[in-house]
């Protein structure tokens, strides 16, 4: 990433932060992505709470989905999911 | 009374955006993002210097989705006194840009760090003070930020790059300091524990907290997989463990009628009322590197011993003061 | 002399009071939201006299009883932050105690007003007047008045929260003011109605920035947040820097029309800094704070005596007033720079420092020599300030300056 970085002319004043870290995908940190079971799945939204990036939303019907350029391939869903419907696929 | 569901706090959208540099499975951020699904309406948030503040603020990039204040690493109480003081000044004189809001939560986030040493003293004052805000303290036993140092939050034989587990010391000396006791002794509104692996309690009493008129000071065990020394994906578990030992009982602590008022919550509670469901010490201790030199080469009975009776003691004066 | 009592604008009321009654009766007029402040000697008039202004319920502020200097400033940075006008005052250690934060306050561009009764630093510990605490911060990005009597800090009260929150400036300023020589000197004051002050200081208005989330004003805004005070890495920090060096480049303009602006409601202007005597002057003093009253009663003995002695009163020091100062020693061949701190191992005092700095790539330079005096509250009197302008006339006699720095009122 060779960006042409603002100067001080151009920074906003106040050293207030410019961009919103959504922007910084965090993706490649890990090597394991989580994939989910629908068919055990409760919708008990546990994962989007255990999740340390917010990276696992509820989605459409309930169903929790996974922002890929942000997980960091913890595990922690998995390993806490109550019905064991989320595995760790390593995907690197 | 808080009325907050997993299901609708799941579709709220995060205050702590995505895309922070905290590491894989780090639990700062899950209390942060629980905490932050209980906010009402307004709210500001100062921050101490540490992971949380570190992580989620390398310039141009932030993670934070509501208005927030970092300066230095043992002010974050200083920096919430001038902020709730700036609010209350302006709702008296009826003008200024926060002049127009019911209610301005201000919360302020900090390490152990921030809070049981070099933080002590503005959190103290602001005590005293009575301002109304809530504290958060982010408590993972060392300073983790700068390279796991022990700080007054670390626990009895833990190892840190200060307080080393080696030939002759096996880790910390001392014990840790009981900082839930200090706050309660300031006789402030609300007192509440907090673990990431109930993550209903933790917004119930977030909530609570926001909505409590005065100081509340909310203190959540944060297992560091880096610091403590176990894998990721373990966090939750070792968060569980540590309520489950008893180490960590979650409870809340208002002050009523001039006296502390202590309420169990559920998962002691019912360790309470079932002692048989409480779990030996050892279960949390043996799966962190941190306590490794506990177990190996050798087992060190003697230690064990001081920890599970500092642990059923301190259990015990909890069940005391709860009325159990 | 630059005093009016009867301006005919307004008519202004006449107290007796000392310099810290002057700091409180300024701030009371201008009312600010918060105020955050730990007494330590001799600044302790100004927070007990406000906390009566509090209690007699005079003032809107919300009066904050930190628990100390460091919890001062800090709280100041928050209410700042979140968009009020914020005011403090120490001394001395109280100063170093916060000196961290003293560099944030700047850094996060927040426009907060702190009065700083000029007292030694310990060890040992000494509760007198010199100026080593307030020069201990002059690197901190704030902008630093000095006031030679009460009437100055009156009115430097008032006009500092017009500097710091200028759009061009945006920095936190720091009124100086001599320990127990000032502070606990009752002095005439005249002083604006109350009306004439609120219209003069207005209310806090806001720069615009673009965060994260979009534009808003410069502010902790539940609207449109803003993340203040983040991490800069080696790719940031030195920028961030620039833009405060130019906010300080600003300050030089924008004060000389702050006080313009003032001069029209009070009759009174202060400007850089204050020739006197210096159109003919051969021999000049130049110094901050009290002192200068007393180094001015010795110029006019002087003049008496067909010296031609004038001294430069420097008000403001940060930024500092190279041009200015040029400007007013035209033609003077030999200047005595009175420093009332010293700085350890370094070549000379700082403002000596300064000074020379200012004038080394000038082709027509004059002779300068350093005066530490006065640590630790050492009295300047008129004898030894007449013994500096001696030992001004003897460097112009010699053509060279034999001892740069020299430590006078001191027993060896």
């Amino acid at each position: 990433m060779s960006e042409i970085k603002p100067g001080w002319k151009e920074l906003p004043r106040g050293a207030v932060s410019t961009k919103s870290s959504r922007d910084y995908e965090t993706g490649d940190w890990g090597i394991s992505k989580p994939e989910f079971d629908r068919e055990k799945c409760t919708k008990c939204t546990l994962c989007h709470f255990f999740c340390p990036e917010g990276a696992i939303s509820i989605g459409e019907g309930g169903y929790p989905e996974v922002d890929k350029d942000h997980c960091k391939g913890c595990g922690i869903c998995a390993e806490e999911c109550p019905v064991k419907c989320i595995s760790m696929v390593i995907t690197k | 009374m808080s009325g907050i569901t997993l299901r609708e706090a799941a579709r709220k959208p995060d205050g702590l955006a995505t895309g922070h540099r905290l590491c894989a499975g780090c639990d700062e951020s899950l209390i942060v993002r629980m905490v932050l699904k209980a906010t009402r309406g307004p709210t500001i948030v100062t921050n101490a210097t540490g992971c949380l503040e570190v992580a989620t603020s390398i310039f141009p990039y932030t993670s934070w989705n509501l208005p927030w204040l970092h300066t230095a690493f043992e002010n974050a109480a200083a920096n919430a006194s001038g902020i709730e003081a700036a609010y209350r000044a302006m709702r008296r004189k009826g003008k200024g840009p926060l002049a127009g809001y019911e209610t301005l939560d201000v919360v302020a986030f900090a390490g152990d760090g921030g809070t049981y040493d070099i933080g002590i003293q503005a959190l103290s004052g602001a005590l005293e003070r009575g301002h109304d805000f809530t504290y958060v303290l982010l408590d993972n036993e060392a300073y983790m930020n700068t390279g796991i140092q022990r700080s007054g939050g670390t626990p009895f034989t833990a190892s840190t790059t200060t307080s080393p587990a080696g030939r002759v010391i096996p880790g910390k000396r001392e014990w840790k300091k009981p900082i839930d006791e200090i706050v309660i002794a300031h006789e402030v509104p609300y007192v509440a524990t907090l673990s990431a692996a109930w993550p209903l309690d933790v917004m119930q009493k977030a909530r609570r907290a926001f909505e409590a008129e005065g100081p509340a000071f909310l203190h959540a065990i944060v297992p560091c997989t880096r610091g403590w020394r176990y894998p990721p994906e373990k966090t939750v578990e070792v968060s569980r463990l540590a309520v489950q030992t008893c180490l960590f009982p979650l409870y809340e602590c208002r002050f009523e009628e001039g006296r502390p008022v202590y309420e169990l919550s559920p998962p002691s509670l019912g360790i309470a009322r079932r002692p048989e469901s409480k779990r030996p010490v050892e279960d949390y201790l043996s799966g962190q590197g941190r306590f490794r030199h506990l177990f190996r080469p050798e087992r060190r009975e003697d230690l064990l011993d001081e920890i599970q009776g500092w642990v059923d003691r301190r259990w015990g004066l909890l069940l005391e003061r709860a009325g159990l | 002399m630059h005093f009016d009592g009867d301006h005919e604008m307004n008519k202004q009321v006449l107290l007796g009071i000392n310099g810290d009654e002057s700091v409180a009766y300024a701030t009371k007029q201008v009312n600010p939201d918060v105020v955050a402040a730990y007494p330590i000697t001799p600044q302790t008039i100004i927070v007990e006299r406000y906390s009566e202004y509090v209690a007699d319920g005079e003032v809107d502020t919300e009066f904050v009883a930190v628990e100390s200097e460091h919890s001062a400033l800090s709280s100041c940075v928050g209410a700042a932050a979140a968009g009020a006008r914020a005011f403090t005052a120490t001394a001395s250690n109280g100063l170093a105690l916060m000196w961290e934060i003293t560099y944030i306050a700047s850094g996060l561009r927040l426009p907060i007003v702190m009065a700083v009764a000029n007292r030694a630093l310990s060890g040992p510990l000494n509760i007198h007047n010199d100026h080593g605490d307030s020069m201990g911060t002059r690197d901190s990005g704030w902008i630093q008045i000095y006031c030679e009597n009460g009437q100055e800090v009156y009115d430097a009260c008032l006009e500092a929260w017009r500097i710091g929150e200028h759009p061009d400036v945006q920095l936190p300023v720091m009124v100086c003011l001599d320990g127990f020589t000032l502070s606990h000197t009752m002095e005439n004051v005249f002083t604006l109605p109350d009306e004439v002050v609120k219209a003069f200081v207005g209310e806090r208005e806001f720069i615009e920035v673009e965060g994260h989330a979009g534009k808003t004003e410069f502010r902790l805004n539940p609207e449109v947040p803003l993340t203040m005070g983040p991490v800069d890495l080696q790719d940031y920090y030195f920028e961030h820097k620039l833009q405060q060096v130019e906010a300080m480049e600003y300050a030089l303009k924008v004060i000389p029309e702050v006080d313009a602006e003032y001069e029209e409601i009070s009759g009174r202007s202060y400007g850089l800094l204050h020739p006197y005597m210096m159109e003919d002057a051969e021999v000049a003093l130049l110094g901050l704070g009290s002192t200068m009253g007393t180094v001015r009663y010795v110029v006019d003995e002087l003049r008496e005596e067909g010296v031609k002695a004038g001294l430069i009163k420097m008000r403001v020091y940060r930024p500092f007033p190279s041009e200015a100062l040029i400007e007013a020693m035209g033609e003077t061949p030999v200047l005595g720079v009175l420093d009332k701190t010293v700085s350890f191992g370094s070549p000379g005092g700082p403002l000596y420092e300064d000074v020379v700095t200012t004038y080394y790539d000038e082709v027509e330079r004059p002779l300068v020599a350093d005066y530490v005096h006065g640590l630790g509250g050492r009295d300047a009197s008129p004898k030894l300030l007449r013994g500096i302008f001696e030992s001004l006339m003897e460097i112009k006699e010699e053509g060279s300056v034999p001892c740069k720095v020299n430590y006078v009122g001191v027993r060896a």
